[in-house]
């Protein structure tokens, strides 16, 4: 399967069992949900063959899916918010009368059978809209049970469970696949609950297949390690130690929610001190983006402080938090980091729009002086564009992030909130990333560094912090820990309990 | 003034036919709107439905053939509409705002283009067929008028009684479950673009063989605007829908029968400012229950 430019799954072969819990872990991006979205007929792939008990499939779509004993329950439900259980579990399937007319008290009674021979306890007149995520998601479970599926995808199903929600849904997974014989396949990147629920795992990286086990045969840590893998190999870095024992980031038992309301950071403390990179590791959705966003003000703080240079900055907006000292590498660089449709020279400017250097007053703008200085940048950085004039949006992913740390680093501040520096750049342009970083850090700048990859944060990090669903769980020298140690505290191994489980 | 002439029979038949106008526009508009599309060139729909009306009850001198007429227009003008909007992606409003100021024109063009006509359609020879009629309890209607009452009765059923109208539903608040259970919601939204054509046709058709029994230059008069606003006030259901059309058919017929003591051009706005009222007064409820949640 093919994206315009990018592989989602590159040669992947894959055998799953009849009554089996196969999980699919991975990291965001690494194609699991493209891989069981060609499963489900949704993408169909550029090469290769799915054999669905024992035929060859030659049509995909979700129809053919369906008529072949395939369910899937995706991450954002299929369901009609203001229809009921009932309208939603028949849909497109509905019980009539006269040949017509739907038949609400059959389409009721079906539910009520569904419900007795699986026991997912739903009402089958309630509004969808109505009722909690954890019901709606036995919602679309009755839904692919009720067409007759044998085969059960479940895409991230936990992730917008609570835990509670979460053993109830793992009973009932536990009890369709004894009692009835069914093969559930579960997408998830929370190793934990690959442990708890599969017979068997397989483990994807970069559109890869890179690994499948018998979960019983493998741990959290060795999960972990694959998820992350890969050596790059590149000349180490120039470090000046000039350390400045003054903290220039400090944030004390923050706590902030995500975008659901629940909690994501939860209580987490750390200090970066001048002319320091701290790193920050966790397989992603661990509060760190949720982190991030609260530091430099685009998300409410619930409690706790953030200080920059010593001045509090908690709760005050991200043009004040700037003001305070503070340039910010956002994680996603096409929905914050740039304006895909303006040039390179108009995003090289903002944020400098103001200054006396390209404007005069709040009408008129020096366009020589802006020309000038967006080229000067543009050499310096080697942004590779036919000119400065060229729309964002139309470089490359590596281009792209140069624009945007090009922007942020021109700022100097003494203080660097980086997230994901790196991700889907070449390699070319990632050497050039973090030689630029490394002489932030060797000009004193205090940086504040997030990265899902682990070399990364190895080669650039003087200290590294590792993160567990929004808690700090350790904190390491580089040099003095291996990787697959780290990844224990990743998965939320606590320094405290480490030796007593090695 | 005289308040008697203001609630008189003829008000109430006035209200009716007025009514009957916005009622069949809306019906179609509500369909593209269950089907998650806001149509706003039902106006220009309803132009090109009366033209077609008039010219073919005049050319086949039957008022069959008139109806025929605008319901194919109609329908070519839906498929239309559902090309550019679910085919290519275009802004719906955009695409609607274009269908009325193209209706307008055009309309209007081939008016003049048939000799010595100009403003509004006579014809040297021939005559322009209307609608049949009916009598209820003594008053005299349109065919067109009980067939709009059937029609709000037939797009209720079908809406919230049968799966067709639940998938024209789904298709709108949420394409990608119907998708995903295997029906195509752009099947569905053809069906509605179609199905809101011909009610427009319909709706063009009594317009210019029924509440008058010929073609003039604009002559929809925004009523179109009116049926969205119905529409949008009726939240899409059909029976409140017509009530809504009805609400704006009384205010019409109020407003011509105060013509001799108000000044006209102030009358003749009456429907329109009601019309804005109306929308005033949802907005204002809405907001209060986003207040109480």
């Amino acid at each position: 399967m093919q994206f315009p430019d990018a592989l989602a799954n590159d040669d992947v072969s894959l055998d799953i069992h009849r009554g089996e819990i196969f999980a699919l872990v991975g990291e965001n991006g690494a194609g699991k949900s493209t891989l069981m979205n060609i499963l489900y007929g949704m993408c169909t792939p550029t090469g290769g063959e799915v054999i669905v008990k024992g035929k060859r499939v030659q049509r995909f779509s979700p129809a053919d899916a369906i008529a072949a004993g395939i369910g899937m329950v995706h991450q954002h439900f299929m369901l009609v918010p203001s229809f009921t259980v009932a309208q939603n579990i028949v849909l497109n399937d509905e019980p009539r009368r006269h040949g017509l007319f739907y038949d609400f008290r059959a389409a009721n009674a079906t539910v009520e059978r569904l419900v007795a021979e699986y026991g997912l306890r739903v009402n089958a007149e309630d509004k969808v809209q109505d009722i909690s995520v954890g019901l709606q998601q036995r919602v679309e479970i009755l839904k692919t049970l009720h067409r007759g599926a044998d085969v059960l995808i479940l895409d991230e199903p936990t992730a917008v469970l609570t835990p509670q929600e979460t053993d109830e849904l793992f009973d009932v997974i536990r009890r369709i696949v004894r009692e009835k014989q069914m093969t559930v396949i579960i997408i998830t990147h929370k190793l934990y609950e690959v442990m708890a629920i599969s017979d068997r795992v397989g483990v994807m990286r970069a559109g890869k297949l890179v690994g499948v086990c018998e979960t019983k045969d493998v741990n959290e840590r060795i999960l972990a390690s694959m998820m992350v893998g890969k050596e790059v190999l590149l000349d180490a870095l120039e470090r000046i130690d000039d350390h400045d024992a003054t903290p220039a980031i400090e944030v004390r038992d923050l706590h902030v929610a995500d975008n659901r309301g629940l909690p994501a950071v939860r209580g987490l403390s750390l200090k970066v001190e001048r002319g320091e990179i701290l790193g920050i590791a966790g397989i992603e959705g661990n509060g760190q983006s949720e982190l991030i966003e609260a530091i430099t003000g685009m998300r409410p703080v619930d409690s706790g402080k953030v200080f920059i240079q010593g001045q509090d900055v908690t709760g005050k907006n991200p043009r004040q938090i700037r003001a305070a000292g503070l340039a910010h590498v956002p994680e996603d660089r096409l929905s914050t980091g740039v304006s895909a449709q303006a040039s390179i020279t108009e995003n090289l400017l903002v944020g400098k729009e103001k200054d006396a250097r390209f404007s005069i007053g709040k009408f008129h703008m020096k366009k020589q002086a802006v020309h000038a200085y967006a080229q000067e940048v543009f050499d310096r950085f080697d942004i590779r564009a036919a000119s400065v004039d060229k729309a964002v949006g139309s470089l490359s992913g590596g281009n792209m992030q140069k624009v945007v740390v090009a922007r942020e680093f021109s700022f100097d501040t003494p203080v660097l909130i980086i997230s994901q520096p790196t991700r889907g750049v070449d390699i070319g342009a990632m050497d050039f990333i973090h030689k630029q970083i490394m002489d932030k850090r060797n000009q004193s700048c205090a940086i504040l560094l997030v990265s899902a990859d682990l070399d990364e944060l190895y080669r650039l990090s003087d200290r590294m912090v590792t993160v567990y669903e929004g808690q700090i769980t350790g904190e390491f020298i580089p040099s003095q820990i291996e990787k697959t140690e780290l990844s224990y505290y990743m998965t939320g191994g606590r320094k405290e309990d480490a030796n007593e489980k090695r | 003034m005289d308040w008697s002439t203001v609630f008189s029979l003829s008000t109430l038949t006035n209200t009716i036919n007025t009514a009957t106008i916005v009622i069949l526009a809306g019906l179609g508009c509500l369909m593209t709107d269950q089907a998650g599309m806001m149509n706003i060139g039902i106006d220009g729909m309803m132009t090109f439905g009366a033209f077609a009306a008039v010219i073919g009850s005049w050319a086949c001198a039957s008022w069959e053939m008139g109806l025929l007429f605008a319901l194919a227009v109609g329908l070519v003008l839906g498929a239309f509409y559902g090309l550019f909007v679910i085919r290519f992606k275009s802004d719906e409003f955009i695409i609607g705002v274009a269908l009325n100021i193209f209706a307008a024109a055009m309309t209007t063009f081939m008016l003049r283009s048939i000799p010595g006509q100009k403003g509004s359609f006579h014809p040297a020879t021939g005559a322009v067929i209307k609608l049949p009629t009916i009598t209820i309890a003594g008053m005299n209607f349109s065919m067109m008028v009980p067939l709009s009452w059937l029609l709000v009765l037939l797009a209720w059923i079908m809406i919230y009684r049968t799966p067709l109208g639940f998938w024209l539903h789904a298709s709108g608040e949420h394409p990608d479950s119907l998708r995903s259970v295997g029906r195509s919601p752009e099947k569905m939204k053809y069906l509605a673009s179609l199905m809101c054509g011909a009610l427009c046709g319909l709706s063009g058709a009594y317009l210019s063989l029924g509440y008058l029994s010929t073609f003039t230059e604009n002559m929809s008069a925004s009523r179109g605007y009116v049926a969205v606003a119905c529409v949008i006030f009726g939240r899409s259901n059909p029976p409140l829908v017509f009530l809504a059309a009805l609400l704006f058919g009384f205010i019409d017929a109020a407003g011509q029968r105060m013509q001799g003591v108000v000044d006209p051009y102030l009358t003749a706005a009456l429907p329109y400012v009601g019309t804005i009222l109306m929308m005033v007064i949802l907005a204002l409820r809405q907001t209060r229950r986003k207040k109480a949640h």
